[in-house]
């Protein structure tokens, strides 16, 4: 167990440098080169010389990859050119709202989908059915930040439900430690802080949820159903089980590997909702910061961000790799 | 035995039909699909969608009541700062804020929608289909260098992959400055990676399968049987997988443009650029939003209806 | 008073658009305490459904009717709730399938499979019931049952896995057991193991069994009694040595004819039967079995044959049998050609006077064997 993860994690190193390879070059070929990834596009002719020199651009191109990813083992992402402020700072102190968003997005994901894709397999051709498939199609076909701003719009403004934006409400006085809100909240005992926090969370985290939810509840129903037509359930069955554990120990523990398999798949497609989400419900987060970097062309940022989250996806795989292994013993990790 | 002759002569004609039925069992795979996909009420419904969008893309310039990028509204002065008009009797769904006839824009609209949705899933498709078959016939030559470029090629296709597909399209427009070539190529790349691994996987099972094997051993040389085997059988996942691209591709497209890194010249629109936007307006005229999106969702969903029936008609599990 | 009694049992896939398939239409047969019975027949013929339809067990989908009767000890098996009907599953009746490593759940080891039968049945718990989960695999002949208890399927042998599906099986000394195919998936010298296990556990226990199969060679060493099917309806119904010696439905005679045998001459050749199974007729419309029938007369073709019954139990479903060796055939029956692209009458072919040699009757391999 432990040498399989050490493993992976060594797998890492190949992949991060071979992004930095094209990071690198990215950047490189950015219109008007590095200096203006730097500088933005304000720099005068003299600032841009210095930056240059400064940077080594002058140098041989090997000399300046490596001293690019020195940088990077360093953890020294550069300074953002929008706040003059280092990338890492920057995202240390909005990662927490990320991280809340997105668990928020996949809870809502994993505890709706699986209940209900298993349903509409037992249901097959029934009305429950019907509706789960056709509102999961919906889902994957409806572009996010136009369902942020419909949720917005009846939830939070005609029906006023939920705030319709940002992380909790600027007249709580709440104590910041993790920059967790709601584990901040519950770890200093201020309910009310704990609750809002939440509160916040729950329309965001509906409109991120929709794509994994869509997509949990596809793939749930499509492997219960064929779960359901496989030989060893027959077997179960005339064993004279009952129904309960049927289907909790042979139907829905086999049909469970396909849908974990696909949580990891699932990452990538948060992350990117998450920079339209955040931006629609002024989230302050990660997603937002690099929504606005985008429209800054703060490169920077939008680096650090790619780097962030090929570790993020790798290092999700490795639990969802290690958590199938639980499930399905003929992969065991040694 | 009270049976009339005549009739009997018929039963036993029916025997020799029973038997000559044996002739024609080899139905191509491909009629098979078809006549399974007709049956299904999803694939209707999602052909019917699609043949509306098709026509509507092509002769969409010429059913539309006005030009689309004609500020009719300014110059009648109706549009004042916080106010854009709605429907009246010649304008079914009003004007946007620049004040064009917005139903002129949405039917005109569909054809670079389209345009989009399959230039950059051909992109896709193309250096996918290259890099995924260059992979797979590596693999399936196997030997050291066969499995390295192998295993190096598909390193990189994860990597991509691994990438949300926003940022890979973010970073790509960065590079090109906003454009609909960057749009198309951006989201075009995004779909590599899917095509790689599919048409790779594809070939690779192919490769192993029985049938290979029968012909390998025929002495039937190898790019023959990939051009005749190998190939072919590879093509229906691809189909399936462009169709429900399209789909993704349209979605893709609107959601850069959100980010500010569409079209920037709107005098041609597009329902992403429209819907993009309509994000400022949405306290004044918020059906300016919402007719771009529902055009997308229904055309997305009409795509991914079509695709998800092929799949499942192609599907050799379901096909018993 | 038989212990299971299948009567007129039929079963009827519907699909929308389509025309109903009978998979089953109209199988009666009875199977005593004790008894091997075995359902024998070609792929598609209808045994397994039967066997299904028994236990209750076909996935329920519309369109689907099951009919006639299946009593077992008093009780009309198709006629009960799911409750009581899975009170007798795995205890009364159990079942043993075809592939063993499917027929497998992958992700759970192989103790639980057994001991959740011990402990739905029999009220077994916790150490108990592990001890009593290695008692079967050790009776099923699995050496180490212990440490198999804790192994997955796939870390066992294909005969193993069928073992272990035997143990599940006879774990709470059902009365009845019916084998689906239960070595057709197995390696040869595996398959005469698991059928040595399977009657030495009838032997000792007293359990009916049904055992389903299509080849010959498994009914020839193991069954008391066989039914032939074809198209879903018994064909033919015999003790072994009768339907051996003298088989008088075309098909098993046909099916006797078409298994290779060590003793048959250097030159002599097999005698498959013409045709596939797809090729029937609808029983409404006569016998299934003519098309593909060397014996076929026009009085096969209009209405079904009725199941003759002769004086010593057995019975066939045929208007011109194999004759008995000896007997000369009646001298009006005329047969045509097997050719059915021929439509139409075919000039008669008389029967040749001496009876055609009754095939097959090389002893089965099994039957050779020491128990």
């Amino acid at each position: 167990m432990f040498r399989f993860i050490v493993r992976r994690l060594l797998q890492l190193i190949p992949t991060l440098f071979g992004l930095s390879l094209l990071l690198f070059i990215w950047l490189r070929r950015l219109p008007g080169g590095p200096e203006t990834a730097i500088l933005g596009e304000r720099g005068t002719p003299e600032m841009r010389a210095a930056i240059r020199r400064n940077m080594g651009l002058d140098e041989p191109i090997l000399v300046q990859y490596a001293r690019f990813v020195r940088r990077l083992i360093r953890l020294d992402l550069g300074t953002s050119t929008a706040t003059k402020r280092p990338v890492v700072t920057e995202f240390l102190e909005r990662f927490p709202g990320t991280v809340e968003l997105t668990v928020m997005a996949l809870v809502l994901a994993i505890g709706v989908g699986i209940p209900l894709g298993y349903l509409a397999a037992r249901r097959r051709g029934r009305l429950l059915d019907h509706l789960s498939v056709g509102g999961s199609l919906i889902g994957i076909c409806i572009p996010v930040f136009f369902l942020a701003y419909v949720f917005k719009a009846i939830f939070s403004e005609n029906l006023g439900w939920f705030p319709s934006s940002g992380r909790q409400d600027p007249t709580i006085d709440a104590t910041r430690i993790t920059n967790f809100f709601v584990f901040d909240g519950l770890l200093t005992r201020e309910w009310d802080a704990a609750a809002d926090a939440l509160w916040h969370l729950v329309l965001p985290g509906l409109t991120l949820a929709s794509i994994p939810l869509a997509i949990i509840v596809r793939i749930t129903r499509a492997s219960v159903l064929e779960v359901l037509n496989e030989d060893f359930v027959r077997t179960a069955e005339a064993k004279g089980l009952t129904e309960s554990t049927v289907r909790r120990r042979h139907v829905l523990r086999n049909a469970m590997l396909p849908v974990v398999t696909s949580i990891g798949l699932l990452t990538g497609g948060l992350l990117s909702g998450a920079v339209l989400t955040e931006t629609v419900f002024g989230f302050t987060g990660i997603g937002a910061f690099v929504a606005d970097a985008i429209s800054q062309r703060d490169y920077p940022v939008l680096m650090g961000f790619i780097l962030i989250i090929a570790v993020v996806y790798v290092l999700v795989n490795l639990l969802v790799d290690l958590s199938y292994s639980l499930i399905d013993p003929r992969v065991r990790v040694r | 035995m009270t049976i009339a002759p005549g009739k009997k002569k018929q039963k036993i004609d029916r025997l020799a039909e029973l038997a000559a039925r044996d002739d024609e069992r080899g139905v191509s795979l491909w009629r098979e699909a078809f006549r399974r996909l007709r049956r299904n009420p999803a694939a209707i419904v999602g052909a019917a969608i699609l043949a509306v969008f098709v026509i509507v893309a092509v002769v969409g310039p010429f059913l539309a009541p006005y030009s689309p990028s004609d500020t009719i509204g300014i110059r009648e002065g109706l549009i004042r700062p916080g106010v854009i008009p709605g429907a009246d009797g010649d304008h079914w769904l009003g004007y946007d804020h620049q004040g064009r006839d917005e139903f002129s824009r949405l039917i005109v609209g569909a054809r670079q929608t389209l345009l989009v949705g399959v230039v950059s899933t051909l992109i896709g498709l193309a250096v996918g289909a290259l890099i995924g078959g260059v992979a797979g016939a590596a693999a399936g030559l196997g030997g050291r260098w066969g499995r390295w470029l192998d295993s190096t090629l598909m390193r990189f296709i994860d990597m991509m992959l691994a990438m949300p597909s926003l940022l890979l399209a973010v970073s790509i427009a960065a590079l090109l400055g906003a454009s609909l070539t960057t749009v198309m190529i951006a989201v075009g790349v995004v779909s590599v990676p899917v095509f790689a691994r599919l048409l790779r996987g594809s070939m690779i099972s192919q490769a192993n399968s029985d049938y290979v094997l029968a012909a390998t051993s025929l002495g039937v040389r190898k790019p023959k049987i990939a051009l005749t085997h190998v190939v072919p059988n590879s093509l229906a996942p691809v189909i399936v997988q462009a169709t429900l691209t399209l789909a993704t591709a349209i979605i893709e497209a609107a959601a850069l443009s959100f980010l500010g890194l569409g079209n920037p010249d709107t005098s041609v629109p597009e329902w992403g650029v429209m819907l993009a936007e309509a994000q400022q307006y949405l306290d004044i005229r918020p059906g300016l939003a919402v007719y771009p999106a529902l055009a997308i969702i229904v055309t997305a969903l009409g795509f991914t209806l079509l695709g998800e029936a092929m799949r499942e008609a192609l599907d050799p599990k379901l096909r018993k | 008073m038989a212990l299971l009694e299948v009567d007129d049992l039929s079963v009827t896939f519907t699909r929308r658009g389509q025309r109903p398939v009978r998979a089953v239409d109209g199988v009666s047969f009875s199977v005593d305490a004790g008894e091997v019975v075995g359902l024998v027949g070609e792929s598609g013929c209808g045994k397994s459904v039967t066997s299904l339809a028994i236990m209750g067990l076909l996935p329920r989908q519309p369109g689907l009717r099951i009919g006639g009767k299946a009593v077992f000890d008093g009780t009309d098996l198709l006629q009960l709730d799911d409750r009581s009907r899975r009170d007798i599953r795995g205890r009364d009746v159990a079942m043993v399938f075809q592939d063993p490593l499917s027929s497998l759940n992958p992700v759970i080891p192989i103790g639980l499979q057994v001991t959740e039968v011990l402990t739905r049945h029999r009220g077994m718990k916790g150490a108990e019931a592990g001890r009593e989960a290695a008692r079967l695999l050790d009776r099923v002949g699995i050496p180490d049952p212990k440490r198999r208890l804790k192994e997955y399927p796939h870390q066992l042998s294909g005969g193993m896995r069928q073992r272990a599906l035997i143990a599940m099986a006879v774990a709470c000394k059902p009365r009845l057991l019916i084998a689906d195919e239960p070595t057709t998936a197995l390696d040869v010298t595996i398959q005469a193991q698991i059928l040595e296990l399977l009657k030495e556990l009838v032997r000792d226990s007293g359990t009916a069994l049904v055992m389903i199969t299509h080849d010959l060679g498994v009914v020839a060493g193991l069954c008391d009694t066989i039914n032939v099917l074809y198209a879903g309806r018994v064909v033919e119904t015999a003790r072994r040595r009768p339907l051996f010696r003298q088989p008088r439905h075309p098909y098993t005679v046909g099916l006797l004819g078409s298994v290779p045998r060590l003793d048959a001459g250097r030159g002599e050749r097999l005698n498959p039967i013409p045709g596939s199974v797809r090729d029937v007729l609808p029983w409404p419309d006569g016998c299934a079995f003519a098309p593909r029938c060397s014996r076929r007369v026009d009085e096969c073709v209009g209405e079904p044959p009725e199941m003759v019954l002769t004086h010593d139990g057995r019975g066939y479903r045929c208007v011109n049998p194999a004759p008995l060796p000896g007997v000369t055939p009646a001298a009006d029956v005329r047969a045509t050609a097997p050719t059915a692209a021929e439509p139409g009458p075919v000039p008669a072919q008389a029967v040749p006077d001496d009876p055609p040699p009754a095939p097959g009757l090389g002893p089965a391999p099994h039957e050779e064997e020491q128990p």
